[in-house]
C-alpha cells in the first residue's frame, strides 16, 4: 500500500496525480476463504481489516452485493457519541469512540473524526432527569458528558434559541465534547484499503443468495451470483438485510426494517459548530464541512426495504429544526434520501453466535450504527476469529431475547408522566 | 406517504389517519402463561421481517379506531389488499401474478 | 436605460416597465419580467459569482432551474434575506438587492481566488490523503481552515418574518410540466372531464417556446398557442393551472409535493400573502412532463463567464430581449445551437464562427448557416476558451489535432445535446433504461401510477408529442374515471429537425489531458477528477460521485451526471448502463424549509394542551411546566418566594390544613359492556371481580413482556361501567393498548372503550380540612368515613353540576377527586377554592404532588419506573393476581432474568446529611473509592426536600435494593460523595392513619 501523506499528494501534484492506484484491489473470488463476511458497510469492511490485523486472519473475503459502503454507512448524519446509559451500551460505544480517535492514523486514512462536541437538548424536567442519570453513569464509568445550563448551551452553539417563550423553552442540555461526526465514505474506503492492503478480498456486486450448511448443521460456504464460496465461518453484518440473509440459514430474528429517512440543505458558510439533538421535539443537526446542514429524521412506521418515506417525517423533523433555530426558515432543503435500519425491540444491537455453528451475526443497530462502526467492526472480528463474544460485547447475545436480559435504551429515556 | 384503503370506512385515506401496528396473523397463544421461554420468545420477538409480501396491521386511529390487516410489497411498498381483523390471511398469489404481468407489460 | 444590451423590438417585455435593483451595490435597471440573469446581462454583466473550491470567477450559464453558477443573495429587507437564489429563476422586483457570493473582497478580485493556482494539489479526495499530522490536528487545525472556505452562501442569521402556507389537494390528473407537452395532455383531460391540475416552475407556461420561437402551433405561434390554451384551461372549473410551482417531490402511492413561489417576485409585498404554498397533491394518475435540459460541451476553461448554453443564450435573445455578447461564438455537437446563431444573426449580433465536433451535422441547419453568412467548422472543436473574468476568445482546431485558430468572441454559446429530465420519474422510483442510439436515459419501467411524455420521455418531434400528450391526457383521465366528451387534436409544426449530441469530455480534454475541463461547475468537479477517481478504485458512480463530489451540488448534477458517467465508462472500458446511473432524489430543485413547515410554528408547533382550570392557575401566579403535551402548574409562587420555600409552604400547607390541585391531565377511559371486569382482569394485573360498584382499586397494567406500562385507580361504576384513570403521559397509549388487545385478541368480550380525558377536569382537594371544604357543595353524596371510606367512588352533583366524585389520594392525606364535566371545571374548582382559601388552605401544584406522594412512596410510572421494571421491582408484587389465569404480561414477568436475584428494585434512600439533597438521575454505588469504570448499583429517581419530614428524602432504584435496607452505599459527585442509608420507601406517616381521616 501507497502510504498516503502530505508529501505524496504534492508529488502527485507536480504530475497530474497519474501515480495513485487503486484504493482496493478488485480479485476474482477465491473458491475457499478461512471466514467470509457478507456487507460491505463500514462494520464488515472494519471488522475484516482487523481480522487480518489482530488475529493474523488474511484469507477473507467481504462479499458486497451492491458498492461497499453504500447502505447505511453512506446514507446516515454522521453522528459519533458514546453517552449511553446501560453499561452494555457504554461498553461497546465508547469502545468505539477510543477507536475513533485513532482511526484516521490506524489506517492511515483521514476518517475526519471531529470532535466538535454532541449536545442533547432537555426541555423538560424529565429530560434533565434522564439526562443526569445519563451523565452521572457515564461519568463514574470514565465517560464524559456533562450538563449545561441554557446559557451555557447557547455559547457553545450560538444559533441556539434559549427564549423561556419557546413552545419547548430549553431548561439545560447534555455535552458530550468527544462526541461529534466523521467522513462517512472515508470510513468506508478507508478500511477497505487498509484490508486490502493485507491481503483480504473486497469483492462487490456479489450478492449472497444462499448459505450453506453440512449435515451437523455447520456452515460451509456461501452460494452467490458469482457461485459458490466456500467458508467454514460466515459473519452476516447486513444492516436492514439482515432478517433476509438469516433466513437462508433458517434462522429467525428479532429484526425489523424500516426506512430511515435525512436530508441536507445547500451549502452555507458555517455557523453552525457542533451536533445538537433533541429528543422532546425529535431532531438532531449538523453542519458539514462543506456548508450542508446534515439533518436527521425519525424512521416510516412500517417495514420497508425501499429506502424511501413519507415527506411526512422529514416535515415533522424540520418543523421542529425550524422551532429550534428560526432563521434556518429560509434555508433549503437540497436533498433528502433514506436507509433501511434494522431495528431490534429494544433499540440495542444483537453481536454473537447464533443456532446455527460457523454462523456469526452483527445486526440491530438501528439508528446508531454508525458512531458503533469501529467498536462493533474490533468485536465482531474477535468474534469471528475466537467463536465468542468479546468481554466487551458479552451483554449483545441473541439470547436475551429469551431470557429477558434486554438492553432498553429506549425504555430508559423512558415517557413523560 | 402511503395511501391506505380502510376496510371498515370502505375508503381510502391518507396514511396520517393511520398508526401501523406491526406484524399480523400472530395470534397471543391461547395458553400463554403455560408456553416455554422459548414459545414466548418466538411469539413476542422472532419476525420474519420479510423483503416482499408482507402481512401487517394497521390501525385507522384518527378515523374509525379499528385495527385491520393488509398485505403489502415491502419493496414497491405497494398495497395488495386490506382486510379486517379475524378474516383468514388472503391467497395473494393472483394478485402477485397479475401485478407481475402488469411489470413486464410495461 | 433597460441595459446597453437590450436589443428594441425583440423579446416579449415591455420596455417602459421599468424595476430598479442593486447588484453589489451598483444600482442597475431591469424591465419587469425579467430575471435577475436576464437583467444583469442585459447590463452586460456576465460575471456573477465564485466557484466552490477553486474560487474561479464564473457566469450565467442557462436560464433555468438548472443552474449551477449563478447562484447569488437577495434580500427585500435585512430579515428577508435568501442566500443561494439562482438568478437564472429569481424575476427582478422594484428595490431588490442582490450580492454575489463567495468571494472577498469583492468579485473581480477574490483572494479565494489564490486556490485556483494551488489546484494541483486540491485534487478530487486529497483531503483523504493528508491533514492527519500531527494526530488530532484535523479538528483543532485543519478542519477550521477548511470549513472557513465551506458553503456559498451565508446563512440568515434573523427569523424569517414571512410565512407559509399548504394545502392538500386530491384530483384526477396532476401534470407536472407546462410545456406543449403538459399543457395538451392538461387540454385532453380536462376536456375529457377529468379533475386536473397543471402546474410549471417558470412564471409562465411555455416551457421550451420561451426561446424556441420556429414553432406553429394549431396554426398560431406557439408561444402565443401556449398563452390562449393556458387561459383556456384556467377558465375552466375542473383545472388548477399554478405558475411558479415546482413539482419537486414524487413520493409514495402518486403523492407529489409542490411549492408555489407566491411573493418573491412583488415589489409591493403583500403581507397578508404567504411567501410560498406548498401543495401536497394525490393524484390518481401523474403526467410527467419535466422537459429536457441542455448539457454544456466540456472542454479546457469552459467555465469562463460569457460562456452559456445555447438554449440559454436564445431564450435571453427570444424571450428577454437581451443579446449574451456582441460577438458571439457556437460549438456545438447538435443542431439545436445553429438556431440560436440564427436568432443572433437575424437580431444583428456578429456570429464569427459556429464549432460543431460532429462531422455531418443536419443539411438543414447547415443550408440555413450558409444562407445567413454563418462561418460552419465541422469536425472541429474548440480546445480552450481565453479571457478570465469573460471569455475574450476561443481556440478552434480540426478534430484529431492540427494548429488552433483563434477567435475572438465576447459570448461562446454551447450545447452538447439534450438529457431528459427523469428526476420525477426517477423518485418515482420507475426504473430508467439507456437508449444507446440517442445516449441517453429514458423512463422504462414504471413503479407507480404515471406516465411521461415529451422531452422527458425521448420524444423529439412535435407532432409526435402533441400526439402522445393528448392520449396521455386522454387515457389518464378516462382511467381516473372521467367521462366527459371531446377529443382534442391539434397539429404542430418546427421550423428545423435536431439530431446530434455527445456526452464525455470534448476534444483537447481528453484521457492523457490536464486541463480544467468542468463537469460540475459549482464543485469544481473536471474530467481529470473523474479519471483519477477510477484511477483510485472508485468503480461504482456512486464511488465516483461521492469521491469527486460530482453532482453533489446545489444543482444536484442537473448538468453534470450525464458527463461524468461518459467519462467514468470510459476510463472503465464498460458501456454506460454498466456503469450505472446515481439514484434522483427529491427535492428536484431545493425548496425552503419554511415552506414544507408552513404553519407549524410557535403555537402551532405542536399545540400546547391545557387543562379548563388553566386560565386561574395563569391568574393565580403558577409557573408551569411542560408534561408531554400539557402545560400543567408546577408550584404558585407567592411574592418574594422562590420555587423551594413556595414548594415547602405549599407541602407544609396540604398536610396541616388542605390543598386544591388540578388533576385533569390524568388519563382518562370510560370501560363499559357486560364484560368489562373480565376485560380488565387481562389489562391489568390486579382482579377486578371482586371490586365491587362504588370501590376503587389501584391497578398496574403490563406489556406482555412483563414491564411496568402504566397504572391508575380504577372506580367501578357499576357492573358494568368502570372509570379508568392513566398517567398524564400514558393516555393514548394505553388506550391503544387496550384497543389492539380488545379487537384482536379478545374480540369475543362485550366492551366498549372511550377516552375521557378532555371529557372530565380533575380536582383533587387533600388534607385534613378536604372534606370540610367539599361536604357543602356535594349533594346526594354521604361523605362519612363509613358511607365513603378511601378507595371509594359515587356519582353525585357538587355544585349542582354532575360529579363523579371519588374518595383517593395520592398525598396519604384524607382526598377527594372531584370529576366534574370539562365545561364546569374552572367554576367548581373557585367554588372550592371559594372554601378552602379563608380555612388556610392553598393552591398547589405537581411539584407538591411529587413531594408529598413521594414522602408516602407511591411511585411515578415513568419517574421511578423506566420501561425495564417489573411490578416486584417497583414493590408491587402484591398488586399481581397468582390467581387468575391470564392478564397481560403473565408469561413475560416468568423469563429467567425477570425473576432472578439481584435485580434493580425501588427503595428508599435517606442522606446521612439530612439537608444534602441528592440529584435526581444521581448513581449509586457500593465503594466510591474504586476505579472507573465503577460498578453502579443504581440510580436516584426521585429526590426532594421534605419540609413535613425535616430532611431530604428520595427514592432508588437499587440492584437487590430490599436486601440492603439499613446499608449505607455511596452517591459519588463531581464535588463530593454522599453517604446514604437504604431505607423503606414511606417517609411520612408510616401507618398511613391520615388517610382515613
Amino acid at each position: 500500500m501507497r502510504k498516503y501523506s502530505v508529501f505524496a499528494v504534492a508529488r502527485e501534484a507536480l504530475r497530474g496525480h497519474k501515480g495513485w492506484g487503486p484504493h482496493w484491489a478488485s480479485p476474482e473470488p477465491r473458491k475457499e476463504y478461512d471466514a467470509i463476511i457478507i456487507g460491505g458497510g463500514g462494520h464488515g469492511l472494519g471488522a475484516a481489516y482487523y481480522l487480518a490485523k489482530e488475529h493474523g486472519i488474511t484469507n477473507v473475503a467481504v462479499l458486497e452485493k451492491g458498492w461497499i459502503g453504500g447502505g447505511n454507512t453512506g446514507r446516515n448524519t454522521t453522528i459519533i457519541r458514546s453517552n449511553y446509559l446501560y453499561e452494555e451500551s457504554m461498553d461497546i460505544y465508547e469502545h468505539s469512540l477510543k477507536l475513533w480517535e485513532n482511526l484516521s492514523h490506524d489506517l492511515n486514512y483521514n476518517v475526519m473524526y471531529s470532535p466538535r462536541g454532541v449536545m442533547m437538548l432537555s426541555h423538560n424536567i424529565h429530560d434533565q432527569q434522564s439526562f443526569k442519570r445519563h451523565i452521572n453513569a457515564n461519568r463514574l464509568y470514565g465517560i464524559d458528558n456533562e450538563w449545561l445550563t441554557p446559557e451555557q448551551a447557547k455559547a457553545y452553539c450560538p444559533p441556539l434559541d434559549i427564549a423561556k417563550t419557546a413552545r419547548y423553552p430549553i431548561n439545560g442540555a447534555a455535552l458530550q465534547r468527544r462526541g461529534g461526526t466523521a467522513r462517512h465514505d472515508a470510513v468506508a474506503w478507508g478500511y477497505a484499503r487498509a484490508a486490502s492492503d493485507r491481503g483480504v478480498h473486497i469483492i462487490q456486486n456479489c450478492e449472497v443468495t444462499g448459505i450453506r450448511r453440512d449435515e451437523t448443521g455447520r456452515v460451509v460456504g456461501v452460494d452467490t451470483n458469482r457461485g459458490y464460496i466456500g467458508a467454514k465461518k460466515v459473519g452476516i453484518s447486513a444492516a436492514g438485510h439482515t432478517s433476509v440473509l438469516m433466513q437462508m440459514a433458517d434462522v429467525r430474528v428479532p429484526l425489523q426494517s424500516q426506512p430511515l429517512q435525512a436530508l441536507v440543505s445547500e451549502p452555507l458558510k458555517p455557523i453552525f459548530p457542533c451536533v445538537v439533538m433533541s429528543n422532546s421535539v425529535h431532531a438532531y443537526i449538523s453542519q458539514s464541512d462543506k456548508g450542508e446542514f446534515v439533518i436527521g429524521a425519525g424512521t416510516d412506521q412500517y417495514n420497508s426495504y425501499s429506502q424511501t418515506g413519507g415527506l411526512q417525517i422529514i416535515t415533522h423533523t424540520l418543523d421542529a429544526i425550524c422551532e429550534l433555530f428560526p432563521m434556518f426558515r429560509r434555508v433549503k432543503m437540497m436533498r433528502q434520501w433514506g436507509g433501511i435500519v434494522d431495528v431490534t425491540q429494544d433499540r440495542s444491537p444483537i453481536q454473537g453466535v447464533t443456532p446455527v455453528p460457523g454462523l456469526f451475526l452483527n445486526a440491530g443497530w438501528g439508528t446508531g450504527g454508525f458512531k458503533a462502526t469501529p467498536g462493533s467492526a474490533h468485536l465482531f472480528a474477535h468474534l469471528i476469529a475466537k467463536g465468542e463474544p468479546h468481554r466487551l460485547a458479552a451483554g449483545l447475545t441473541l439470547e436475551r431475547f429469551r431470557t429477558g436480559r434486554l438492553i432498553d435504551e429506549a425504555a430508559a429515556a423512558a415517557v413523560a408522566h | 406517504m402511503l395511501l391506505i384503503y380502510c376496510p371498515y370506512c370502505e375508503e381510502e385515506r391518507s396514511e396520517l389517519e393511520f398508526r401501523g401496528a406491526g406484524d399480523a396473523h400472530i395470534a397471543r397463544p391461547e395458553n400463554i402463561a403455560d408456553i416455554t421461554d422459548e414459545e414466548f420468545e418466538e411469539y413476542f420477538f422472532l419476525r420474519q421481517n420479510p423483503k416482499g409480501l408482507i402481512f401487517e396491521r394497521w390501525r385507522h386511529i384518527h378515523g374509525c379506531g379499528r385495527f385491520f390487516n393488509a398485505a403489502r410489497d415491502t419493496v414497491s411498498d405497494r398495497f395488495y389488499t386490506t382486510y379486517k381483523a379475524g378474516e383468514p390471511k388472503p391467497d395473494v398469489s393472483d394478485i402477485l401474478q397479475s401485478e407481475q404481468n402488469k411489470g413486464a407489460a410495461k | 436605460m433597460m441595459g446597453a444590451n437590450r436589443i428594441p423590438g425583440v423579446g416579449r417585455l415591455t420596455p417602459a416597465r421599468t424595476a430598479r435593483f442593486t447588484f453589489d451595490g451598483r444600482t442597475l435597471t431591469a424591465l419587469e419580467g425579467d430575471t435577475v440573469a436576464s437583467a444583469l446581462l442585459a447590463n452586460g454583466i456576465h460575471l456573477v459569482g465564485r466557484s466552490f473550491k477553486y474560487h474561479r470567477p464564473r457566469g450565467i450559464l442557462s436560464a433555468g432551474a438548472e443552474e449551477p453558477n449563478a447562484l447569488l443573495d437577495v434580500s427585500r429587507d435585512a430579515a428577508r434575506r435568501q442566500p443561494n437564489v439562482r438568478a437564472t429563476v429569481q424575476e427582478v422586483f422594484d428595490g431588490m438587492k442582490v450580492e454575489s457570493q463567495n468571494r472577498w473582497p469583492s468579485l473581480a478580485f477574490d483572494v479565494g481566488g489564490f486556490n485556483d493556482l494551488l489546484s494541483p494539489f486540491f485534487a478530487a479526495g486529497f483531503y483523504y490523503k493528508t491533514f492527519m499530522w500531527p494526530k488530532a490536528a484535523w479538528h483543532a487545525i485543519y478542519e477550521p481552515f477548511i470549513r472557513r472556505a465551506a458553503g456559498l452562501g451565508v446563512t440568515p442569521t434573523e427569523a424569517d418574518p414571512d410565512h407559509y402556507a399548504s394545502r392538500y389537494a386530491h384530483c384526477d390528473v396532476l401534470v407536472i410540466g407546462a410545456g406543449v407537452a403538459g399543457l395538451s395532455a392538461a387540454l385532453a383531460a380536462a376536456k375529457a372531464g377529468a379533475k386536473v391540475i397543471i402546474c410549471d416552475e417558470q412564471p409562465e407556461v411555455g416551457g421550451a417556446l420561451r426561446y424556441e420561437n420556429g414553432t406553429t402551433i394549431d396554426g398560431k405561434d406557439g408561444w402565443d398557442w401556449a398563452q390562449d390554451t393556458a387561459k383556456a384551461l384556467a377558465a375552466m372549473d375542473n383545472v388548477t393551472l399554478l405558475t411558479r410551482t415546482t413539482g419537486f417531490g414524487y413520493y409514495n402511492h402518486n403523492f407529489v409535493g409542490l411549492v408555489e413561489r407566491v411573493t418573491d417576485h412583488l415589489a409591493a409585498l403583500d403581507k397578508s400573502l404567504p411567501r410560498e404554498r406548498l401543495w401536497q397533491v394525490r393524484a390518481k394518475k401523474v403526467i410527467l412532463a419535466n422537459g429536457q435540459i441542455e448539457r454544456h460541451m466540456v472542454f479546457a476553461n469552459n467555465d469562463r463567464p460569457g460562456i452559456m448554453l445555447a438554449s440559454a443564450g436564445r431564450t435571453y435573445l427570444n424571450h428577454f430581449g437581451v443579446a449574451v455578447g456582441s460577438k458571439v461564438g457556437v460549438y456545438t455537437a447538435h443542431d439545436s445551437a445553429y438556431e440560436a446563431a440564427f436568432d443572433l444573426k437575424r437580431a444583428g449580433v456578429s456570429v464569427p464562427v459556429i464549432v460543431d465536433c460532429r462531422e455531418n451535422p443536419g443539411e438543414a441547419v447547415l443550408a440555413e448557416a450558409r444562407k445567413l453568412g454563418i462561418e460552419v467548422l465541422t469536425g472541429h472543436s474548440v480546445i480552450k476558451a481565453g479571457g478570465k473574468l469573460r471569455v475574450n476568445s476561443i481556440s478552434v482546431a480540426r478534430n484529431g489535432g492540427g494548429s488552433a485558430r483563434k477567435f475572438a468572441v465576447d459570448a461562446l454559446l454551447v450545447s452538447a445535446g439534450w438529457t431528459p429530465s427523469v428526476h420525477l420519474f426517477s423518485q418515482s422510483r420507475g426504473k430508467v433504461k439507456f437508449d444507446a442510439a440517442t445516449q441517453r436515459f429514458l423512463p422504462g419501467t414504471y413503479l407507480q401510477d404515471c406516465l411521461s411524455i415529451g422531452a422527458c420521455n425521448g420524444t423529439d418531434d412535435l407532432q409526435a408529442t402533441i400526439d402522445e400528450a393528448l392520449a396521455a391526457g386522454e387515457l389518464t383521465a378516462r382511467a381516473a374515471g372521467a367521462e366527459g366528451g371531446a377529443q382534442v387534436a391539434l397539429s404542430g409544426e418546427n421550423r428545423f429537425g435536431w439530431t446530434g449530441g455527445m456526452i464525455g469530455a470534448a476534444e483537447g480534454a481528453g484521457p492523457d489531458t490536464t486541463v480544467k475541463a468542468f463537469i460540475d461547475f459549482q464543485h469544481d468537479v473536471c474530467a481529470k477528477d473523474i479519471r483519477l477517481a477510477v484511477r483510485e478504485g472508485m468503480h461504482s458512480i456512486e464511488h465516483i460521485k461521492r469521491f469527486t463530489t460530482n453532482g453533489m451540488a446545489s444543482d444536484q448534477g442537473k448538468l453534470s451526471n450525464m458527463h461524468g458517467l461518459a467519462i467514468a465508462a470510459e476510463a472503465l472500458g464498460k458501456d454506460i448502463p454498466q456503469v450505472g446511473l446515481t439514484t434522483f432524489r427529491q427535492p428536484y430543485t431545493p425548496v425552503t424549509f419554511g415552506a414544507i413547515v408552513n404553519h407549524s410554528r410557535g403555537a402551532l408547533f405542536d399545540p400546547a394542551r391545557k387543562t379548563p382550570i388553566h386560565a386561574w392557575e395563569e391568574a393565580h401566579g403558577a409557573e408551569f411546566e411542560d408534561v408531554g403535551n400539557w402545560k400543567r402548574a408546577w408550584f404558585y409562587p407567592r411574592s418574594g418566594e422562590d420555587m423551594h420555600e413556595a414548594v415547602a409552604r405549599e407541602c407544609k400547607t396540604v398536610r396541616d390544613v388542605a390543598g386544591v390541585f388540578d388533576a385533569s391531565t390524568l388519563g382518562k377511559i370510560e370501560v363499559v359492556g357486560p364484560d368489562a371486569a373480565q376485560f380488565l382482569n387481562l389489562m391489568y394485573t390486579n382482579a377486578w371481580d371482586n371490586l365491587k360498584p362504588g370501590r376503587c382499586r389501584y391497578g398496574i397494567m403490563l406489556r406482555d413482556d412483563g414491564f411496568v406500562y402504566d397504572d391508575g385507580v380504577v372506580g367501578r361504576l357499576a357492573e358494568d361501567r368502570f372509570h379508568v384513570t392513566t398517567t398524564t403521559g400514558g393516555a393514548p397509549r394505553v388506550m391503544n393498548h387496550m384497543e389492539d388487545y380488545l379487537q384482536t385478541e379478545f374480540p369475543h368480550l362485550k366492551v366498549w372503550l372511550t377516552s375521557t380525558t378532555e371529557q372530565w377536569a380533575v380536582i383533587a382537594v387533600q388534607g385534613p380540612k378536604a372534606r370540610e371544604i367539599i361536604a357543602p357543595l356535594v349533594e346526594g353524596i354521604d361523605l362519612s368515613n363509613e358511607a365513603f371510606p378511601h378507595m371509594s367512588v359515587a356519582e353525585g352533583k357538587i355544585c349542582g353540576v354532575p360529579t363523579r366524585l371519588f374518595r383517593m389520594s395520592f398525598t396519604g392525606e384524607l382526598g377527594f377527586e372531584v370529576n366534574v364535566p370539562a365545561d364546569y371545571g374552572q367554576a367548581v374548582w373557585e367554588a372550592i377554592w371559594a372554601r378552602a382559601e379563608p380555612m388556610g388552605a392553598c393552591a398547589y401544584g405537581t411539584e407538591t404532588m411529587h413531594v408529598l406522594r413521594a414522602e408516602k412512596g407511591y411511585i411515578i410510572v415513568g419517574q421511578d419506573t423506566d420501561g425495564t421494571l417489573t411490578p416486584d421491582d417497583a414493590g408491587l408484587s402484591w398488586a399481581v393476581s397468582k390467581k387468575k389465569p391470564d392478564f397481560v404480561g403473565i408469561r413475560g414477568l416468568k423469563r429467567p432474568d425477570l425473576v432472578k436475584d439481584g435485580r434493580k428494585q425501588l427503595v428508599g434512600l435517606l442522606t446521612k446529611d439530612p439537608k444534602v439533597v441528592l440529584e435526581e438521575g444521581a448513581q449509586i454505588v457500593a465503594d466510591p473509592n474504586q476505579p472507573k469504570p465503577m460498578t453502579m448499583l443504581g440510580h436516584v429517581t426521585s429526590s426532594y426536600w421534605s419540609a413535613n419530614c425535616g430532611r431530604s428524602i428520595a427514592l432508588a432504584m437499587v440492584a437487590g435494593g430490599r436486601e440492603r435496607l439499613g446499608q449505607t452505599l455511596y452517591v459519588p459527585m463531581t464535588d463530593r460523595t454522599i453517604a446514604v442509608e437504604v431505607s423503606d420507601m414511606v417517609f411520612f406517616d408510616k401507618e398511613g392513619g391520615r388517610l382515613h381521616g
